[in-house]
């Protein structure tokens, strides 16, 4: 085992880990803008809509995420449509490749968790919100999202966990994340041991860290752990 | 509309099929995994507990594709280390399918502890010692009475595990075998049609796993056969 050698590529590995980071934290965002109306969709009363998006989350999620992102930063360069479009200098990207197909896999099942969650929303609530007088779109905004969010926090957690370990695909369109990054220094040191315990280290501390935020997220959102001050409604 | 794949369709056949041995070796190593990780997280060591610990929480923190590149190159470093005092001094290297088949069966094995560990935690102790004491032995009554209902008890977490394994064969075609993905994007340098390809592979996978989702609801009401409502 090289310590020395483990010590000396940190601060490289320590860049890739802010470009997953980054990779992760934007196409998370995005999935999640992607997701609600999916997932509002998927729970509709009206049958055509909800069966609206189901080829979308079947074929995302039946499909492996390599296969996608080989999809979009591969298969799109095939059309000529595409290749002479305004938006080829933005598909040429690894970079935006990567955040597109990370983008697409993630809402695919958010938007499955956040349905879940929206349908485990207690119908009494909805019902003495709409009695209340509310809007369908105010009981939607007011009660039953804030709810659902709650609900759905844990499985959502786990999902953002499952896309920092998706993330490493990226390296394999070139990109230098954490594994991208790891592969890069063992091509010139030939020491693929300590550099990859080195960086799946790194990977622990992430999951690690995500996994306590989100657990201090429930807590935070939690009625129960912090019951609202007497003499407010 | 069928695409054309310009001769290539018994290729992708032939790489599907790899992919179809691959997980299902690796479904096997990672459920005997399992079954130790979940004995020994239960077991009265304390040694023993924070070793499945260990396993299943870095195993699920790491990314699948570093664990497949770590075991495909640094267990060629390490095997090498090993021969040298036995006066081997060449090239010792896995083959991908050994090597795929070891890191995707310890990934599966560190979910699979923890879905094991729900289902024996599940299972009244007052039937193991309802078994221990009609004379049974600690073992005979494990197979008899724990072990048949655990199958039925994990098999949904199983299943879906095994829906993720499937998947993540993918990712060994990054060290060359040639399984679906690989044989893909042979035919992808060959024809130049990447977009046609992987499109095909895609759907490739997903009758796989549509194929595994009936498969595993069978598996499941087999399963709990004399269970439950009728």
């Amino acid at each position: 085992m090289d310590l020395r050698l483990m010590v000396d590529s940190l601060p490289q590995l320590l860049l890739g880990m802010l470009a997953t980071l980054e990779l992760v934290a934007l196409s998370g965002a995005l999935g999640v803008v992607l997701a609600v109306p999916v997932a509002l969709a998927r729970v509709s009363p009206r049958a055509w809509v909800r069966a609206a998006p189901l080829g979308y989350i079947f074929f995302l999620r039946g499909t492996p995420l390599l296969v996608q992102i080989f999809l979009v930063y591969y298969g799109l360069g095939q059309f000529e449509t595409v290749r002479e479009s305004v938006l080829w200098p933005v598909l040429r990207e690894a970079y935006w490749c990567a955040i597109i197909a990370f983008t697409l896999n993630t809402s695919a099942y958010t938007a499955e968790i956040l349905r879940g969650a929206i349908q485990a929303v207690p119908p009494g609530e909805v019902e003495a919100a709409r009695a209340l007088g509310m809007s369908h779109a105010l009981t939607l905004r007011r009660v039953v999202l804030p709810r659902a969010v709650r609900m759905a926090l844990p499985a959502y957690g786990n999902e953002v966990i499952l896309m920092v370990k998706g993330s490493a695909l990226a390296s394999t369109i070139t990109l230098l994340d954490l594994t991208g990054m790891a592969r890069t220094i063992i091509a010139k040191t030939y020491k693929p041991l300590e550099i990859f315990l080195a960086a799946g280290l790194l990977y622990l501390l992430i999951t690690l860290v995500i996994t306590r935020l989100i657990r201090r997220a429930e807590t935070h959102l939690s009625t129960t752990a912090n019951p609202r001050p007497k003499g407010r409604p | 509309m069928v695409p054309d794949l310009h001769g290539f369709g018994p290729v992708l056949l032939e790489g599907t099929l790899m992919t179809v041995r691959l997980a299902v070796a690796s479904c096997a190593v990672g459920i005997v995994l399992g079954l130790l990780g979940a004995a020994a997280k239960l077991s009265g060591s304390p040694v023993l507990r924070a070793l499945g610990g260990a396993y299943s929480t870095v195993l699920r923190g790491i990314p699948e594709l570093l664990v497949v590149l770590m075991i495909y190159f640094g267990a060629s470093t390490v095997l090498m280390a090993a021969a040298r005092p036995f006066g081997y001094a060449g090239y010792i290297e896995l083959s991908p399918f050994v090597a795929g088949v070891t890191a995707l069966g310890l990934t599966f094995g560190a979910y699979a502890t923890e879905v094991f560990r729900g289902a024996l935690q599940a299972i009244p102790p007052g039937q193991s010692e309802a078994a221990r004491a009609l004379g049974m032995g600690r073992v005979l009554a494990f197979r008899r009475v724990t072990l048949p209902q655990v199958w039925r008890l994990a098999l949904p977490g199983l299943g879906n595990l095994f829906m993720v394994l499937l998947k993540d064969t993918a990712l060994i075609s990054v060290i060359g075998l040639e399984e679906l993905m690989r044989m893909t994007a042979f035919a992808v340098g060959r024809t130049k049609e990447p977009f046609t390809f992987y499109l095909a592979a895609a759907l490739i996978y997903l009758v796989l796993t549509a194929l595994t989702t009936l498969a595993l609801s069978a598996m499941e009401r087999r399963a709990a056969r004399g269970h439950g409502r009728r």
